[in-house]
């Protein structure tokens, strides 16, 4: 097929052809850096919380007197842990995707001048590491002396903690992190053991918090930590155990409220903690599916509109010899030369619209490859829209060169 | 026609003619109509209803009063904190609110907190359950316009004595006493008791300007109590999201009255600007003051925002917002694009039309203005396609998990816009293509039919 005659064929309808070029230049950019927005939130939602989540609850109580506590969390402990199915309840803060129960600044001098970093505290009672099915990478787990009653405050002044193993690379980097301290304030922290992963309670992609930054502090349960439990059961009973608990519960620990927004399985807990960037995807795809459709109906209509305007010369064409293939071949053409200029100025579109949302919604960067992937889709979309026309265009019959307009 | 009167008739009679011809374009090209009606539908449906959220969201939320509600703030941080936003805090510390309460120069003045608190009806057996409240003073309600259904506010008298009343909300006064009138009745909060002053009607000023800490656009509280005998209740529930700073974490978690945190709201009524310039100035005073007995370490930083200025600048429109506000924006131009492309198309196609009706002495504004007619007529009938699907944007909206889902509703003074938006919008589009038709020279037309 030979380009040239396509070229001075669309000179003629310039204005038509830059339009057209124009949409897709538009789509092409709105495509990339949607399809990029889909991809990031798709990744996000896959963090890992390095739990055993789809054997995991969380109960949350309220409204009980702190006074009470250490009655409550035996009461609720043997309670729950009565329930059939039930394999373990430990009381502790929070679990990942369940309230934020502690951040705090650490540093690894007492005296508070090398800065690191918030990351939150996990505070659970004697077995909870287990229980949440935490992997060990180094060191060993907190043994039963490790369980400190606090007596003031939330902490003890020293405890033997657990620390992720991209923590514990972000506080010291490079160095082996066992035995090492760090502090919060006038509370020490030595590490005993590195976990694989165990994933902040309510990640925040803005924040300066990484998605892994946790220490899991071993305590004894007390008024400082009361009313939060984590339950484990097999994950086919999961969802009976949990409803048997809430019922339980009001026999169990009438003196306190459930609160039902965040007592629930953990599977149901990441659910939520992602239905907006859930509602976000489907947003986005909406938008690309619309774009898309009415890119491929502006190419539809205007090849539409230059089959029928050049009838006679296509009549005139297949009477001096052209076949069928050539004419369907000359329509395909144009139509890849269009979505070739639309593509070309696209990618800059793509890349003006990437900064922008990178300086007012600290978007990351644009990967390149978006590029090619976002201009295949276009050209097969323009091939895909101009076959209908270009087909109805190859039919016209030699014969009408021969009548008038 | 040599009158002005005929003139305009003509003018008219010809408008009527236009949209006739119009009509007959269009029905004539049905695929090319429905394509261009379709995508402008598509566009006007797309920033129709962003348009909506960001008005419902964007509006006054106390229409008539907002102008004379003020947002005081001071500066209480050590000079150096490392990292620290130089705006004063948006809150205040139990120090700097119970003093500026206590300056009293403002006509109304109210001070005032949230968290969540146990309660139960005073009877035996009933069920305990944990109920929202503001904590705040007596002006609270008289200030913000809160309109009441049975009884009234507490007074200022109440707020000194530590009175324990409560003032409910319509729903929680239906799930606790079945809606009748409640007042005088008792209920035991936080194991206190408290006796019912005054239940008010529905209230959610949206934006909830008055503690944007939580999200600007969520539920109302359940219940108000009085700010100094909520101070009293003996447990802990936390005192509203609190912002410390300092060594000590640990600080003011069971403490609210600690020098280092921020956490209770403070709004004014200040009548006049002279009111106004007054109490800037009594804030820069009392800011000084509390320099020289060594509480402030920084120099006299004081605000005092009106309402709508508070609303401005903490941005409470949230960014997804924006964002899905260009994204609709951005589909509107792609499908005007979109229409101009088509447009070109179709009046060109007319050419041989165009070309006797210049040969039989329309000029080149009568073909400009049949061809953007009939642009136009093509925008309405998408606006009119374009409004099911802003309603049915809207309802999208509304099933999504966000705070402000509720505020996605629509508007009628956004059928107007949608229809507005649709006509002129096509107009835009319709202006290059009418052109280029309008430059089609009679002669060479003419020959070629």
């Amino acid at each position: 097929m030979q380009i040239k005659p396509v070229l001075v064929a669309l000179k003629k309808h310039r204005l038509a052809t830059l339009l057209i070029a124009l949409e897709i230049a538009l789509a092409c950019a709105v495509l990339c850096n949607a399809v990029f927005m889909i991809a990031s939130r798709l990744s996000a939602m896959q963090l890992v919380s390095g739990v055993d989540e789809s054997s995991l609850g969380f109960i949350q109580l309220g409204g009980f007197d702190p006074k009470s506590a250490h009655d409550l969390n035996a009461r609720v402990v043997a309670g729950l842990g009565a329930i059939p199915g039930v394999q373990a309840v430990r009381v502790i803060n929070s679990v990942p995707f369940g309230p934020a129960a502690g951040a705090f600044g650490v540093t690894l001098d007492q005296a508070g001048k090398q800065f690191r970093g918030v990351p939150e505290l996990y505070l659970g009672a004697p077995g909870t590491p287990e229980a949440l099915g935490l992997k060990l990478v180094a060191g060993r787990m907190p043994g039963a002396e490790d369980y400190q009653t606090v007596l003031e405050g939330y902490l003890p002044a020293n405890s033997n903690v657990l620390v992720t193993r991209v923590f514990a690379e972000h506080l010291w980097p490079g160095e082996d992190a066992l035995g090492k301290t760090f502090w919060t304030g006038r509370n020490q922290f030595r590490v005993i053991g590195v976990v694989a992963q165990l994933s902040v309670q309510q990640y925040d992609e803005e924040g300066e918090r990484g998605a892994q930054w946790t220490v899991f502090v071993p305590v004894q349960p007390g008024p400082q930590l009361a009313g939060t439990y984590l339950v484990r059961a097999d994950p086919r009973e999961l969802d009976r155990v949990m409803v048997d608990a809430r019922t339980a519960l009001a026999k169990i620990a009438p003196d306190a409220v459930v609160d039902h927004q965040q007592s629930d399985t953990l599977p149901a807990l990441r659910t939520r903690f992602f239905q907006a960037d859930r509602a976000l995807t489907g947003m986005l795809v909406g938008v690309i599916v619309s774009l898309l459709g009415v890119t491929a109906l502006g190419i539809v209509g205007l090849a539409s509109f230059w089959v029928a305007q050049r009838r006679k010369q296509i009549g005139i064409r297949r009477a001096i010899g052209a076949t069928r293939g050539d004419i369907l071949r000359y329509f395909q053409t144009e139509n890849f030369l269009i979505v070739t200029f639309g593509i070309a100025l696209g990618m800059l579109l793509a890349f003006v619209l990437n900064a922008l949302l990178m300086k007012f919604y600290e978007l990351p960067h644009l990967p390149l490859y978006y590029l090619p992937l976002g201009a295949i889709a276009l050209w097969v979309l323009g091939q895909l829209a101009v076959l209908g026309p270009a087909l109805r265009a190859a039919r016209v019959p030699p014969v009408v060169a021969t009548r008038t307009a | 026609m040599g009158t002005g009167t005929d003139f305009i008739n003509t003018r008219v009679d010809m408008f009527g003619y236009y949209l006739d011809l119009a009509w007959r374009s269009l029905r004539h090209h049905q695929v090319l109509a429905a394509l261009m009606v379709l995508a402008i539908a598509l566009g006007i449906g797309a920033s129709v209803t962003m348009l909506a959220v960001l008005h419902n969201l964007s509006g006054n939320p106390l229409p008539g009063r907002s102008g004379v509600l003020f947002h005081p703030q001071v500066d209480p941080r050590p000079a150096k904190l490392s990292g620290a936003d130089v705006e004063p805090p948006d809150d205040l510390t139990y120090i700097d609110a119970v003093n500026l309460y206590q300056l009293g120069i403002a006509p109304r003045r109210a001070v005032m907190s949230s968290n969540w608190l146990p309660v139960r009806a005073d009877a035996p057996d009933s069920p305990l359950a944990m109920y929202t409240d503001r904590a705040t003073t007596a002006d609270f309600f008289a200030m913000f316009g809160v309109p009441f259904l049975y009884g009234a506010a507490w007074s200022a008298q109440d707020d000194a004595s530590h009175a324990q009343v409560v003032v409910l909300s319509r729903a929680m006064n239906q799930k606790l006493f079945g809606g009748g009138n409640s007042v005088g009745r008792t209920l035991v909060i936080a194991t206190k008791t408290f006796r019912v002053a005054g239940v008010i009607d529905d209230w959610n000023p949206q934006p909830r300007f008055y503690d944007v800490n939580g999200g600007a656009f969520g539920k109302p509280e359940q219940m108000y109590l009085p700010f100094f005998a909520w101070l009293d209740l003996p447990q802990d529930y936390g005192y509203g999201p609190m912002n410390c700073w300092g060594n000590d974490p640990n600080a003011g978690t069971h403490d609210p009255r600690v020098q280092q945190c921020t956490w209770a709201q403070f709004w004014v009524q200040l009548d006049t600007p002279a009111q106004a310039a007054d109490y800037r100035a009594a804030l820069v005073q009392y800011s000084a003051q509390q320099h020289q007995l060594g509480r402030f370490q920084r120099d006299p930083d004081v605000r005092l925002r009106g309402l709508l200025d508070w609303l401005d600048y903490k941005r409470v429109i949230p960014v997804t917002v924006r964002m899905q506000t260009w994204i609709a924006f951005g589909v509107l131009l792609i499908c005007l694009v979109n229409t101009v492309g088509l447009m070109v198309a179709k009046f060109l196609r007319k050419s041989g039309e165009i070309g006797v009706r210049r040969a039989l002495g329309a000029s080149r504004r009568d073909v400009f203005a049949q061809c953007l007619i009939e642009a136009g007529v093509v925008g309405l009938a998408g606006g009119l396609l374009g409004l099911p699907l802003a309603w049915l944007g809207l309802w999208m909206v509304r099933q999504q998990p966000v705070s402000f889902a509720a505020s996605a509703h629509f508007d009628p003074s956004m059928l107007g816009v949608a229809l507005l938006l649709a006509v002129l919008s096509s107009l835009l589009a319709g202006v290059w293509p009418a052109w280029r038709a309008s430059r089609v020279a009679p002669a060479l037309q003419v020959k070629s039919l």
